[in-house]
Order: C-alpha cells, then structure tokens, then sequence
C-alpha cells in the first residue's frame, strides 16, 4: 500500500471513539468554565488545554480569518507577559506550546512536565482577559498568517480546489468560509477586529479546561479555581452561537478547477451531512460506518471495486467528520488511473454506489470494522493527547462528556439496516458538490 | 486545522532519548536476535518496531525506486495470500503495520493486540518473508507510485528536495529520488523487485524494540518466529558520500506564489566530540521553538515567513546541517538575505550565557516529555539502536548536554558554521535573488 500525496486528510481517526475509561473527571467552575481531566500516569507528563467555543465560522461577516489571526496575536503579550514570553517561558521549563483554530474552535496548549501545571494554568488564564495589542503587532503578524495562506493553500492546488469547493457546497453556512480567511479579507484584518472577537468570545464561561496526564483530578481543580475561577463570567456572552444555517439543498452542483501545477486529476464528490448531535449521535455513528464500508481501507467497496476489479482508479476513499457543530459533510473521492478520464471514473465510481445501494452491505465486512473500532479503543489510550483533544473538539462542537463516553456503544449498536437507511439519505446528488481538479488545458 | 507552528519533527530529536524512567531491558534470543524491551502490561497491546539498514540506497543504477516498490509491496499479497486476503486477515486483527523507507532503513512500525498476538505476528512474518510480488499487485501499485512521482514533479517542497540531493550528493546512491524517476519504475521488473527484497531485508541489518504487554521471553520468541527465515546477509551498505556545498543560491524556476527555499552546509557525526555544543548551538540557530535566532529574526521580526527551521541530518553516510523557509516570490530574497545575516553573525560573535542556559534548560527539561507512549518509546529506542548508543544512554545524555560550556559552543559556531558554503535552493519564482550560478 503507498500513502497518497494527495493532501486529502484523513478524518476517520477523529471520528473513532474516545477511551471512556474512568479515569476521566469533570466538573464546572463557579464562574461556568469545565474542566475536563484524563489521568495517565505512565510518564510524568501534562498537557494543559484551553478551548474556546468560537471558531471561523463565529466571525462577523468580512473579518474571515480574524478567529486565526487573534489565536497568533495571543502570543503577544499581557499586561504581565512581554511580547513572547508566553512561548519563551514554556520553552525554557522544557515544554512545548502551540495554538490551533478550526470552524468552530480555537485552542491553546502546552505539553509540560506535570509538576509545572501551575505556571501553566497561571499564563493561560491571564491571556484570557489580559491581552495587550498594539498596533506594531497587528502588521507583522497580518504578514505572517498571509505566508501560512501562502504555503497551506496558494501554493498547494488541492487546498485551493478545495476551498472553493466547500464555497459551492455551503449556500448559507459560514463553513463554506476558509478558516485561515480570504485573502482579501485577511489583509484588511485590524486591531480592533482582533480586539473585538476577543472581547465576545474570550472567557472563563465559554472556555473548557482540558488537563491530561500524571495529574490528580482534586489538584487540577484546587488550581483551576486558583487561576481560572477567579476570572468573572462574561455576562455579555452570546447564549447561543447564532450562525445561519442550511436550507434543504435542492440542485445539485458541479464545478471545475484547473491548475498548471496538477499533475494528477481526480474527482471528488461531497454531500451535505448530518452531525454528531447531543444526546442522538446515531446517525453519525452509521454514517462512520458508511464511510469506512463505502472507502476506509484496502477492503472497503470502492477501493475493491475501483481499484483492484475495474481498474478504473489508482485510489478511491470515503470521509465523513462527524463531529461538527452543525452540519458536515460525507465525501468521496476517485483518482482515475492513467488513460481514464474523469467523467469515467465518476461514472464508474456512481455505478458502485447505485450497486452497493442495491446489494447492501457484507456482513462480514461490517464486523471486521467493528472489532477495529473495539480495537482503536485500547490504541486510543496509548495517545493522552489523542484523547485530551477529542473531548475539547466534542465540548466545542455541541457534545457533552456522556456523548464523548456513549459514542464506542453507539457505533458497535449501528446495524446494516441503519447504515443503508442513512445512505439513502445522505447519497442524495441534490445535496451535493461534485468537483474535477485538473491540469491546465493545454492550448494551441 | 490552523496550528501556530508547524509541528516539525526533527530528524535528530527523534533519535535522542531522555533521563525518562524507561527501564531498557536488552533482550537476546535463542537465534541471536537482540531487542530492547521496555515492559507496560497497563494497556494490551505491543508496539513494535523493526529496522533494517540499507533502505533506498541500495537501489542499483537504473533500478531506482526498487526499493520504495518493493516495501510497498510487502503487505499485497504474502504466503498463500493475495492483497485483499491480505488486508482482511490485518483487518480482522485490528493489527496495524507501516511499512516505509528512507535512504538508510526500511522500517516496519506495528502494533497489534496481546490478545491475538501469535496470528498478527504470522501475518507480519509472511509480509517479511514471503511477499508474493503478484503481477497485478505490482502493476497496481507501480501506477500508483508513478501517480505520486507525477505529483512530486510539480509540487515546489519535492522539486527543491530533488535538486538539492542532485547538487549536494552528486552520483552518489543519496543524490537519487528515493522512489525513482518516471523512466526507472516505469522499467522495474518483478526480478528486480524480489532482488531488492533479498538485498534488503536480511538478518545481519536488523533492529528491534518492543514496547508494551510483552515480556523478555515472550519478545525472544516473537523474534525468531518473525525473523528466523530471512537471509543471513543481505546486499553490501553503501560507501560516505562527498558532499558539495557551492554556496550561493540555485534557483529552480516554478510558477507558484511562494517560494520554497531549503539551504545546508557540512553537518556533524554524532559520535564527533563537538557533537552536543553542535546541537545545543543548532537548536538556539533555528531547531524548531519560537525562541530561535531564525524564527524571531525571519518571522517574529520581519513577518517573512509562517516557519523557518535548522536542524542537523545525521544519515549514515552524510552529515548536513540543513534549513527551510517559505516565502512569498517577492519577499524571499529579504528571508534569504536574513538567514545568512543570522548564519555568519552566530558564526562570528557566537550566543549569550543567557541563551545557553535556555538551551539547556530546554532540551533537559523536554527530554523525558519524548517517553510518554508505547509507540515513541519503541520509536526512539530502535533510533539509539541504530546508532550504537548503549543502554544506558538516557540516563547519560541530560548530563552531556548540562556539560557544554559557553566557550565550547562558541568554539564550535566558529569551526563549524560556514557561510560561505551555505548553499540555497529556492523553487518558485523569486524576485531579486542574486544567483550565483
């Protein structure tokens, strides 16, 4: 088997169940902040997370991009902490620092020994509320997040396919906007842009602690509510995270992007999808299992079909990202093999759903993927981090810790039965988005 | 996902464990295999990782990318198996196997579940030593790496990775695309592919860890029912490789917005003394933090660049210390321009007390922070194996590095760094870049 280059990410590993050992401990400030702790004692080691439930898809329309520059203008300073001091102080204790923002999400986290949790929560809990811009940051670090454009999507066709693909499959949704921004929006992003997200979104009642590791859960909360329950609840914080959501998608859409520097052609196909909800996570479920039947692996039905019968590509694989605030997407793709054009493989790639929709599933199949998804239970717990980061993303998008903890029963629960009846749903071409990245037309 | 940083993995971290409570037990079997073992019975599963010395370089003249086909082919068909029987009987186990290469090693990183241990280590052996090389799984697999050697063509990191090999290593075995050219797959027949299956997969190159719910008796015996049938030898090792280091700056000409910079100048042997004033100097230059000379002057200052790195190659036959940058077509010749600045400025005045002493408090302090799963502890000690490190390395290595001095670092930034020979590659379509040839 050989790694594709295609930058096509899988996903199913997020979607996998977390470990819902008992070694996990929650519990809420006084001022509306949870605090999540996962115990691993094997290597005296911590990971301290903070979660903020906003993300790009919560910017005010035109600013796309302002949620990732604040997480980078974040390691500027404080009223206490000089302008990278944040990241020297981790560093000079031996640990590691780093931020990430998604459509629904921005986080912050250190992987320290254990016995500096303190210093930790101490500097986290300040950026809350204590951040001092000013402008001689703002142009610098604009300069730098359009060089992460640069090398994460200008520079790579796939992204840029990509993005205008999730464009043409969002009409309503802010998910159609790239999380990194715009460019022209991104050079436009001010001081009081940043300032203003900040503001809105940045406190202890819409923030979720995450501690993993060689830590003890009453530790954790005596300094929790040292460093984090001091800091008010902002009252003015939106009760609800109003975004504009979907209508019913009712024309199907095609699309087609070229670029000199594709070498490789492919198809792929997305369908609007329904999400991990609280508390009704069973559709989700069938649908990770729809994606792992339809492409998870070398036995899955379009790579048997596609790939070692037809012949009609050299990869073919299926993605569904569950965990989602509001509503994902379920997507496949087919790369054609040499001398087979797109509209081929696509066809032939339709004639294997209109087949599988038909023949149903193998029953076999669908127990060789359950005993892999038992089996990821116990790798999962090898990976503290792994699992720290699944209950931030599922706290940040609408799920609640017994949805983290009931989601390796829900999948083993889901039935052939199940799986078709939300394929039939979902595989409903009006809801979907198929696009062709292809090479430059070769002119005259 | 937007990270802050890219995470970067340093070929040099990696191998370099901690004063970490890792209790290291050398196992040896009845056949003569050594291990090292660290026993965790917490969670049931085995974290295994082999090596084999060698790897792409062992690719012939014409035959180029034999050994990347080959290593692809191992889990398409072994015993009386074919691909898709293959993959069930993987799939039914829940095991997980990598197979990969690199210049030096073909590594095989599994993992499988204590409760099905003996059928997932007959599944790996009949992958080891008896592939199948079926003819439609060559063809299938052939196309599939002609599709990604199509793609390296025209994406900016790999045509600057190509040249760089091409200019710095020259004929040498290092100089070539690991997975081959377009030309030399399109040509590798199934003889080939079983000769660089024989060459490289032998008894007298292996390295093994284990990490997990396994004990010393139990991993001696894995180890001979897993190994015990391949060939005692395999094909000779390859000879040093003169490096060539011009200096200046070679542009490859592409149309992309961003050019894609990588640079190098002679490295350091591990086992040189000045090895660890080397290394603690590399990680003040650009090794991978905020707090890098590199990463304040070219981003945090200027904004030219998302991430600009140094870091030392350590490969078998070639010692580099090398660099990347990414910037726009307009811009890179200022980050160009910086980085040399920063190299001959580190190279003449040397780093601060100050600096040292973060250093050093870093890699100390981030050392044991490497041993917190079975996976990277196996990683990392099949990386010390390979480098003749002993035992008792992780115990030793914070004190070598407490042990650098000041004036042993600056003594070192002297003799070593070169900024007349920091040679560029930049891809892209840079503005204003006096090139040098």
């Amino acid at each position: 088997m050989i790694r594709f280059v295609l930058s096509l990410a899988t996903l199913i590993a997020a979607s996998l169940p977390a470990w819902a050992g008992d070694q996990v401990s929650t519990f809420y400030l006084d001022n509306g902040m949870e605090v999540v702790v996962i115990e691993e004692h094997r290597a005296p080691v911590a990971v301290h997370m903070v979660w903020y439930r906003a993300g790009s898809a919560d910017e005010p329309v035109g600013q796309s991009g302002v949620a990732h520059f604040l997480e980078h203008l974040l390691f500027k300073g404080t009223e206490t902490l000089a302008p990278g001091e944040f990241s020297a102080t981790v560093a000079k204790q031996g640990g590691n620092d780093n931020a990430f923002t998604s459509y629904d999400y921005t986080a912050y986290f250190q992987r320290v020994a254990a016995d500096r949790l303190e210093l930790m929560m101490r500097m986290e809990s300040d950026r809350m509320v204590n951040l001092q811009l000013d402008q001689s940051d703002i142009k610098t670090e604009r300069d730098v997040i359009l060089e992460e454009r640069n090398m994460r999507v200008e520079n790579n066709p796939s992204a840029l396919f990509r993005e205008q693909k999730n464009a043409v499959q969002y009409l309503n949704h802010r998910y159609g906007v790239p999380v990194i921004g715009w460019r022209h929006e991104m050079e436009e992003l001010g001081l009081d842009d940043a300032l203003s997200f900040y503001s809105t979104y940045y406190s202890p009642n819409n923030a979720i602690l995450v501690v993993a590791g060689d830590v003890d859960p009453e530790e954790v909360r005596r300094l929790a509510d040292k460093y984090y329950g001091v800091i008010p609840a902002n009252p003015d914080l939106p009760q609800q995270r109003y975004r504009s959501q979907e209508p019913p998608q009712t024309a199907e859409r095609r699309m087609t992007y070229r670029d000199a520097r594709v070498a490789q052609p492919y198809v792929s196909r997305s369908y609007l999808a329904p999400e991990r909800d609280a508390g009704a996570q069973e559709k989700a479920a069938a649908l990770t299992l729809l994606a792992e039947i339809l492409g998870g692996g070398q036995t899955s039905v379009l790579v048997e079909k596609l790939q070692f019968e037809s012949q009609k590509a050299v990869y073919a694989a299926a993605f569904y990202e569950g965990t989602s605030l509001d509503d994902t997407t379920f997507s496949l793709v087919a790369v054609p093999a040499q001398g087979v054009s797109l509209q081929e493989v696509e066809d032939a790639m339709d004639k294997v759903l209109k087949d599988f929709m038909a023949t149903g599933i193998d029953p076999d199949q669908l127990e060789r993927i359950k005993t892999q998804i038992r089996a990821s239970e116990i790798y999962a717990r090898d990976d503290v981090e792994g699992l720290a980061n699944r209950y931030g993303r599922a706290l940040t998008q609408g799920l609640t810790v017994q949805d983290v903890q009931d989601w390796p029963d829900i999948l083993q629960a889901v039935n052939a039965d199940d799986i078709m009846a939300v394929a039939r749903e979902v595989l409903d071409r009006r809801q979907s988005v198929t696009g062709w990245m292809m090479a430059e037309e070769v002119t005259q | 996902m937007m990270l802050r940083i890219l995470s970067f993995c340093l070929v040099l971290f990696a191998a370099l464990p901690a004063r970490a409570e890792v209790d290291i037990q050398p196992v040896t079997s009845e056949s003569g295999f050594k291990a090292w073992l660290v026993e965790n019975h917490s969670i049931p599963f085995v974290a295994l990782e082999l090596r084999f010395k060698g790897g792409a370089s062992l690719d012939q003249p014409g035959k180029e990318g034999a050994t990347n086909l080959m290593v692809a082919l191992l889990e398409e068909g072994a015993g009386d198996m074919d691909a898709r029987a293959f993959a069930r009987a993987s799939e039914e186990l829940a095991t997980s196997f990598g197979f990969d290469q690199s210049d030096d090693a073909v590594s095989v990183s599994a993992r499988f579940l204590t409760e099905n241990s003996d059928k997932a280590v007959a599944l790996l052996r009949a992958a080891l030593t008896e592939p199948r090389f079926d003819p439609d799984a060559i063809e299938r697999v052939r196309a599939q790496v002609i599709s990604n050697i199509k793609s390296d063509l025209k994406n900016p990191r790999a045509i600057a990775s190509r040249a760089f090999g091409e200019m710095v290593f020259g004929d040498h075995p290092y100089g070539r695309p690991e997975s081959g050219t377009l030309e030399s797959v399109a040509a590798l027949s199934r003889d080939d592919l079983v000769a660089a299956h024989k060459g490289a997969l032998a008894k007298d190159r292996v390295y093994v860890s284990a990490v997990g719910d396994i004990d010393a008796v139990e991993l001696a015996a894995l180890m001979d029912r897993l190994l015990g049938d391949l060939p005692e030898t395999g094909a000779p090792l390859i000879g040093p490789a003169n490096l060539n280091f011009p200096g200046g700056v070679k542009v490859v000409p592409f149309d992309t917005p961003q050019s894609v910079a990588i640079f190098a100048q002679q490295g350091i042997d591990r086992e040189d003394p000045d090895f660890f004033p080397a290394f603690v100097l590399d990680l003040i230059l650009g090794g991978g933090s905020f707090e890098s000379r590199l990463m304040q002057e070219v981003r945090e200052k200027r904004g030219l660049t998302y991430g600009v790195y140094s870091y030392l190659v350590d490969k078998d036959q070639a010692k580099l210390w090398m660099g990347s940058v990414a910037s726009a077509n307009d811009r890179v010749a200022q980050a160009v321009q910086v980085i040399r600045n920063e190299w001959a400025r580190l190279a003449e005045q040397g780093v601060t007390q100050q600096e040292l002493d973060d250093a050093k408090t870093y890699l100390t302090g981030s050392y044991p922070l490497h041993f917190d799963s079975n996976a990277s502890i196996a990683r990392i000690m099949v990386g010390m194996q390979m480098d003749d490190m002993p035992v008792d390395y992780i115990v030793t290595r914070n004190d070598k590095v407490e042990a650098v001095t000041l004036e042993d670092v600056n003594r070192v930034a002297k003799k070593l760094l070169d900024p007349e020979h920091l040679t560029f590659v930049v891809v892209g379509q840079p503005e204003g870049l006096p090139v040098s040839q």
